[in-house]
């Protein structure tokens, strides 16, 4: 057993599609990392995904995601070779030789990354990642919650600029650090993170994040196929609820301390006729109420999809008069533990309250 | 001021005089091929059915579907070098590269990557090639190339780049035509990029066109000045449209929507536009139509370009009716009503033969609906305003009910009452409403950019002056500037308190 299974091209429309749901409104369709990499695939190259049980305890993936504004590659467009030199970085920092890449996070921008670095080197893709959606902040992941270390980092620039973090006292401190680097180099940088050994990913990543965003991805796209509800489609391939179908009617949005905050308001139609949905935002949907009651609380997963094209709707692109579905996906357990929630649960997003999952049988 | 609208349609040309505030008479007429002869039918017709003085009017503004059709359809296209400042930033996603092969092959003339390009905070990525410039330069004048499209990366923050490089193309090849990304807009390199070389594209055929229509006004008579309709609602000087065809795109709905709220006297309503294949509907907002957000696309190129945000139904006047299951289109008999439709002696069921049977309109022959059973013509009749009046819910801003200007020959298909809506709006010239919103457009400028470490009223402030500069140059009398839209969106991650700004002025013609 090799373990590994090919990603066709149209795998990867259905991944682009499934990355901006588990963006969580964060993240968004990945259009110009697609163009990337379907151009990589028109000229011959081809990537497979490599599921984690077939990896050797020892043997070593790389993790790769950009870091900074996402506004800035919409001008300075996102580069498969950027991506490779801060993998190229780690790769003789660390002297090792990597088995696999993984991304840094699978929802939004970053889910299709390391097929950058995959389709230019020949290896595959981890079907694996330590996030399972969007979060704001390098910390937040499965690694970190796990305690271990977030260094070294290489930071590359689109100039010849590399950047090597090697050790900071806590993975806050990379984030801080990492931060003004990005700030002074653009707004954006590609970023190796540390390696991981098979025995890591094999207790603290999420598995199957790839083969999910596919299988999200093209449940969107057989309901427009079959003019069905994107909703009903998406859970028939993934555990959920449809937790609310209405129409946007209020959106509230402010900036501080570098993040995108507000709440925007749902009011319910169909079987939700007649009922309010309220959802907070930082960068990704926080927290979610109905009629006042909590209904969904990070990290579970709040997806706002548009109800016709089943495309993810972001906190920078939700607006009046939108027809939404709106869907809460359970989060990993690894995300729900004590440890992972003082890190990424409702307090670490400034809320005086306690996670409760509207998902009462556990998680996946 | 006295002023002549035109609307050169698929199917009609219609022409409109006004007068200040007064309409003195409008007149319809089949669009023609070389659409030089429509227009001068369309101008003698309403002059004579006026008996107005030619000499009078001091402004012409034609709207048209031109160039939209040109790069629908891949015809009358000019080949572009295409400029991009940029690297060492963008270099695997090359200019064209989400173009249909077939439009591709007809603009594609050269490509050209330079070192260049600014960050989102001003500072040069690094500095621009000149040399590089210069060779690109020769290079596209040795191979016979005309039009040049030059993007430079972050230019809608700082224009420097693509101003130097335009200098230094005018040294080395004086007879290129040349269309700069930051004129025509916003932050997102490949969409602007698309935008600049489709316009570039369109060079030849805009030079043609424009000295077409001014050749049918002088041979009415007419000693106007000529001006056309862009997207946004306003016009530009026929010389400014030869450079810019591509800000006509889409003219179309933006002028029945302000032709609308001119013939109410509205600034804040939703427009529906029932035609004979498809309803319009749009949003009001102080006047000018409400923009869409998201990305737009035309003849398949993907834009982020200024378009008015409009949900299109396939319902109109030549809509044909299915009796058993009840259905509503979405085919249409388009220009053949006249020949299909019962009441003209045809034999398919529209949605007009519906109106005339219920008695919503007088057309043709009420005599040959007669046998219609009332249940159907109720029920089809009850599913025609259902759909139309969940496309004004989708399209409102607000939760409180607002007012309905219908427009367009197929209005009588609008139900007076509806859920949401305050009243509904039938107006006599509403089926000229397009020529109309043409007579009666004004001039704007516009900014949208990205501030740094400025207090929001600084921002407010400065962009309203680069909106206003822009204004004036493009024709606008200074002293009646106004902001119809301002609009500002902290963003996330940036330094030091980043905020895009877009302020929008309009003024009245100088």
């Amino acid at each position: 057993m090799s373990g590994l299974a090919p990603v066709t091209e149209e795998d990867l429309k259905s991944l682009a599609l499934g990355a901006g749901i588990l963006g969580t409104g964060g993240g968004t369709h990945p259009y110009l990392e697609l163009l990337n990499i379907e151009k990589l695939y028109l000229q011959g190259r081809r990537v497979s995904l490599l599921s984690p049980d077939a990896l050797g305890d020892d043997e070593l993936v790389a993790e790769v995601g950009f870091m900074g504004a996402p506004l800035v590659t919409k001008e300075r467009l996102p580069d498969p070779e950027q991506i490779l030199k801060a993998y190229r970085m780690m790769e003789r920092y660390a002297r090792c030789t990597f088995r696999a890449v993984m991304t840094s996070e699978i929802g939004g921008e970053n889910a299709i990354l390391p097929f950058f670095v995959a389709a230019l080197t020949g290896l595959p893709v981890l079907d694996a990642d330590p996030r399972g959606r969007a979060f704001p902040e390098m910390q937040m992941s499965t690694f970190a919650i796990a305690g271990l270390p977030l260094f070294p980092v290489a930071l590359a620039d689109i100039r010849s600029n590399e950047v090597l973090v090697l050790r900071t006292v806590g993975p806050k401190w990379t984030e801080r650090i990492g931060r003004g680097i990005c700030t002074e180099a653009g707004a954006m940088l590609a970023t190796c993170r540390p390696p991981r050994t098979g025995g890591q990913i094999k207790s603290h990543a999420l598995h199957g994040s790839v083969s999910r965003a596919i299988r999200l991805g093209a449940a969107v796209r057989r309901a427009r196929r079959e003019h069905r509800d994107p909703a009903d489609t998406v859970l028939e391939v993934e555990r959920g609820l449809k937790l609310f179908t209405g129409k946007v009617i209020d959106v509230a949005r402010r900036t501080t301390e570098g993040f995108v905050r507000g709440q925007a308001h749902v009011e319910g139609s169909e079987d939700h006729a007649g009922r309010l949905f309220k959802v907070d935002f930082q960068n990704e949907f926080t927290i979610g109420w109905i009629d006042g009651r909590l209904a969904a609380v990070v990290p579970d997963l709040i997806c706002i999809l548009d109800a016709l094209t089943g495309e993810a709707i972001g906190t920078e692109t939700i607006r009046y008069g939108q027809r939404v579905r709106i869907l809460s996906l359970p989060a990993s357990r690894l995300l729900t533990s004590a440890r992972a929630l003082e890190i990424v649960g409702p307090r670490a997003f400034g809320y005086d309250l306690d996670f409760v999952s509207a998902h009462i049988e556990g998680h996946a | 001021m006295r002023r002549i609208g035109i609307d050169v349609g698929g199917t009609n040309t219609d022409a409109v005089l006004v007068d200040g505030n007064t309409i003195l008479g409008s007149f319809k007429t089949p669009t023609t091929p070389d659409v030089t002869t429509g227009i001068i039918d369309a101008l003698s017709g309403v002059l004579a059915r006026t008996k107005a003085h030619p000499a009078s009017f001091k402004a012409v503004m034609i709207g048209t579907t031109h160039f939209t059709n040109a790069v629908a359809q891949r015809r009358f296209l000019t080949r572009v070098a295409a400029i991009r400042i940029c690297l060492p930033a963008s270099r695997s996603l090359e200019p064209f590269i989400d173009w249909p092969a077939d439009l591709r092959e007809k603009v594609l003339g050269e490509i050209v990557l330079l070192e260049g390009g600014h960050e989102c905070d001003g500072r040069p990525i690094v500095p621009f090639d000149e040399e590089g410039m210069r060779k690109a330069a020769r290079k596209i004048r040795e191979k016979g190339l005309t039009s040049v499209g030059i993007t430079s990366v972050f230019s809608p923050l700082t224009s420097e780049f693509e101003e130097r490089a335009a200098e230094i193309l005018r040294q080395e090849h004086p007879q290129a035509a040349v269309t700069l990304s930051h004129t025509l807009g916003r932050i997102g390199l490949l969409e602007r990029e698309n935008a600049t070389l489709l316009n570039a594209s369109l060079k030849d055929l805009a030079g043609k066109t424009s000295r077409a229509f001014i050749d049918a006004i002088r041979q009415s008579g007419l000693e106007a000045q000529l001006y056309l309709t862009q997207n946004d609602g306003t016009v530009m000087l026929a010389e400014m449209a030869e450079r810019f065809p591509i800000f006509s795109f889409a003219s179309g709905p933006t002028n029945s929507m302000r032709g609308g709220a001119f013939l109410s006297g509205l600034s804040d309503a939703v427009v529906v536009d029932v035609g004979g294949t498809t309803t319009d509907v749009g949003m009001l907002v102080k006047g000018f139509p409400r923009e869409a957000n998201n990305v737009v696309e035309i003849g398949g190129v993907r834009t982020l370009f200024r378009m008015p945000d409009v949900i299109s139904l396939a319902l109109g006047g030549g809509t044909l009716v299915g009796r058993d299951p009840l259905s509503i289109g979405p085919e249409s008999t388009g220009y053949e009503l006249m020949r299909r439709g019962l009441v003209f002696g045809g034999d398919e069921l529209t949605c007009t033969d519906l109106a005339v049977s219920a008695g919503l309109i007088e057309l043709g022959e009420r005599a040959r609906v007669s046998d219609l059973p009332k249940t159907l013509v109720t029920a089809a009749i009850g599913q025609v305003h259902r759909m139309i009046e969940d496309v004004i819910d989708r399209i409102k801003t607000e939760a409180a009910d607002v007012p309905v200007i219908a427009v367009g020959g197929g209005a009588f298909l609008v139900p007076e009452r509806m859920k949401g809506v305050s009243r509904v709006m039938k107006l006599p010239h509403g089926d000229v409403a397009n020529a109309v919103g043409a007579a009666i457009a004004q001039v704007s400028g516009e900014c949208d950019q990205i501030f740094h470490s400025m207090s929001r009223e600084e921002i407010i402030a400065s962009a309203r002056a680069i909106a206003s500069r822009r204004a004036v140059e493009a024709g606008a009398d200074p002293d009646t500037l106004e902001v119809v839209d301002v609009e500002d969106l902290p963003l996330a991650y940036m330094p030091g308190n980043s905020v895009r700004a877009r302020v929008r002025v309009v003024g009245e013609i100088a």
